[in-house]
Order: structure tokens, then C-alpha cells, then sequence
């Protein structure tokens, strides 16, 4: 019994290495920060279209489906990457797409789409960012599934993958397409 | 005598050790001047504000301190809801709904943050408490009972026993 109390620290530290380990073994990246608006309402006044051909975003135009919104900008790096993924999103139908142009010079953003592509159905027009910190948002591309109420149902911050795509986000989609039918 | 010079040499370093830990660096200031209110007053609660809300982009600099474009919007914020008459909580509380508890530099004390908190001072104790039985135990060990007249006898005679040969 005595011996035990002697193996207890290094059982404790065990402990406490395993919890610590768990995250960083998983890859996880410890600047990922949980969204505080999961369950909302997503915060939006109406936005301006970025381009005269396609309507901007207004407090009635996230409600219907579930929908997909990508807060993105020309000057950003990481948006370039997950672009060709949006591209293949948009082309499939599958879901919704629509953009918020956070903080970014209009003549940019649309020799941006013009250049990459433009996978939106939807994009609004947040020049001076105040949408995007209604939403939490604090790290460009982020990606926000809002469900048929409107409500905001989860966030990816950084380049979506594929695999996140695939694995997390259309299960999601379709979750809650079912619920609310 | 020369353990105890050491004990206070320790002491001393200690103590230096604190002394610099706590002196304050000097603060960075990442406010720019177009920002900055005319009113005094409001314009001194932006700042202590601002010092405990955290930039979420660089995540260990307060929003005061850091030059990040989110960080300024944030000031900005943080004084345009001052001169529309909020006080501070209603501030904190506006940032904590849309960023989460993680944008306050200092987290609320709440339950689950209690372990947080209050973790290391029980932890503390509890060492304390160990420390305090662990050495209550050695001294009853160091000191055993006091010889009874037969061991006395018998150990006088192995001494003296011992102490033939030499002489």
C-alpha cells in the first residue's frame, strides 16, 4: 500500500502528459479557436453585391436551405488554396455557396473572382469588417454552416480541405436538412 | 554555519529573481493617434479596456498592444460603444458573445474555469500539508526513544571495549 503512494506522481504525470499529447498527436492547431456564435442567429444587415450580375446578402436570403458562407478577400493567401475546392463545390450543386468580401478593395475582389473563378451565388460586400466581427470572425477564409432557421451550426477557419469537406461538412448539411423537414 | 550562508545566498538570488520578474516592461502601444478619443476620461477606460481584451489574430497580445487590422477595428469598437454610453461590462460581454470567453486576457471566474483558478492554490495546500506531515514523521524517526538503564550499561561497555585497543 505504502509502495503505491510512490508510483501516484509518476501515474499523475502520466496523466497529464496523455491529455496534453492527445491534441498535438491529433494535428490539431492550437490557434483554431471554437466559434462563441455556434447556435445563433448569424448576425447579418444587409450587404452590398460585390458584383452588379449577383445579388448581395441580406437578413432574408440564410434562410431556405442550408448554406455554406466563405468570409474571403483577395489579399489573402490561404483563400487562393481552398478556391479550386469552392470552384468544385459550386459546380456540384450540392450546397449553397455564398461569399462575404471582408474588408477588401471592390476592383480587387472582382479581378480576383475574374481571374480565379467565381463559385458564389451569393456575395456581400463587408468593406470596413464589421460582419465579420458580428460573426467571430478572426482568421480569413472562414467557412460557416447556417441552417435553415439561420442559424449559424459550425465554423472552419483556414483553407477547407476536402477531407473537412467531405468528412464534416456535408454529414453536417445534410443533418440538418433532415431535421428541419 | 556554512549551510546557512548558503540557505541565505539562495534566499537572496530568489528575491532578485522576483524583484526583476515583476518589474514591468516597458508597454507597447499599438493605439494611433486618429484613433484616439478627445474626452480624457472615456479615452483612459479605452485603454485599460483594451488591455484586457485579447487580439485574437496574435492571441498573447492584448488588442492595446498589437497592431493587427482586427485589433484596431476592435478599438475602434471598443470606443465607439464608450461614447454611446456602455459601460465596460456591457463592452466585454458584446466581444465575449461574438469571440467566446478566449477574448478576455483575464478569464472569468466561473465553474468551468474554477479548476483553473483555484487548482494551484489547493495543490499548493495540499504540498503544503505533505510537506508539513513528511517532516513531523522524520523527526520522530531522528529522535528514537531514549536508551533504558540496561542499553545505557551495555552501550558504555561496547565504548569502552572499543576504546582499549587504541591506547
Amino acid at each position: 500500500m505504502n509502495r503505491l503512494i510512490y508510483i501516484l506522481p509518476l501515474l499523475l504525470f502520466a496523466g497529464l502528459a496523455a491529455y496534453f499529447a492527445t491534441p498535438i498527436l491529433q494535428g490539431k492547431n492550437p490557434h483554431t479557436l471554437p466559434s462563441a456564435m455556434i447556435d445563433k442567429p448569424a448576425p447579418l444587415r444587409p450587404l452590398e453585391p460585390l458584383l452588379s450580375s449577383k445579388p448581395g446578402l441580406g437578413p432574408t436570403s440564410l434562410t431556405g436551405d442550408v448554406q455554406l458562407v466563405n468570409f474571403f478577400a483577395s489579399w489573402c493567401g490561404p483563400c487562393r488554396v481552398e478556391h479550386p475546392l469552392l470552384m468544385q463545390i459550386a459546380a456540384a450543386k450540392t450546397v449553397p455557396l455564398y461569399g462575404v468580401n471582408y474588408k477588401d478593395a471592390p476592383e480587387a475582389a472582382v479581378n480576383w473572382l475574374a481571374q480565379l473563378g467565381d463559385p458564389f451565388e451569393r456575395i456581400g460586400r463587408d468593406g470596413d469588417g464589421r460582419t465579420g466581427i458580428e460573426w467571430g470572425v478572426y482568421g480569413l477564409p472562414e467557412t460557416y454552416v447556417v441552417d435553415r432557421a439561420g442559424r449559424i451550426q459550425y465554423r472552419h477557419v483556414g483553407p477547407l480541405s476536402r477531407q473537412t469537406f467531405e468528412e464534416t461538412i456535408m454529414p453536417l448539411v445534410n443533418r440538418l436538412r433532415e431535421q428541419n423537414e | 554555519m556554512r549551510r546557512a550562508k548558503a540557505a541565505l545566498l539562495l534566499l537572496l538570488a530568489l528575491a532578485v529573481l522576483m524583484l526583476v520578474a515583476f518589474v514591468p516592461s516597458a508597454p507597447s502601444i499599438a493605439v494611433e493617434p486618429n484613433e484616439v478619443l478627445v474626452d480624457p476620461v472615456l479615452e483612459a477606460r479605452a485603454r485599460a479596456l483594451s488591455k484586457n481584451i485579447r487580439c485574437l489574430v496574435c492571441q498573447n497580445q492584448s488588442i492595446d498592444s498589437s497592431n493587427a487590422s482586427l485589433a484596431k477595428d476592435l478599438r475602434v469598437i471598443v470606443r465607439e460603444r464608450l461614447i454611446a454610453g456602455d459601460n465596460d461590462i456591457q463592452i466585454l460581454d458584446f466581444l465575449v458573445a461574438r469571440y467566446g470567453d478566449y477574448a478576455l486576457l483575464k478569464p472569468p471566474i466561473k465553474p468551468t474555469t474554477y479548476a483553473l483558478w483555484y487548482g494551484p492554490g489547493v495543490l499548493m495546500t495540499l504540498g503544503f500539508f505533505a510537506v508539513i506531515v513528511f517532516l513531523a514523521r522524520r523527526r520522530k524517526i531522528v529522535r528514537p526513544d531514549p536508551l533504558d538503564a540496561a542499553e545505557a550499561a551495555r552501550m558504555v561497555q561496547l565504548m569502552d571495549q572499543d576504546r582499549e585497543p587504541t591506547e
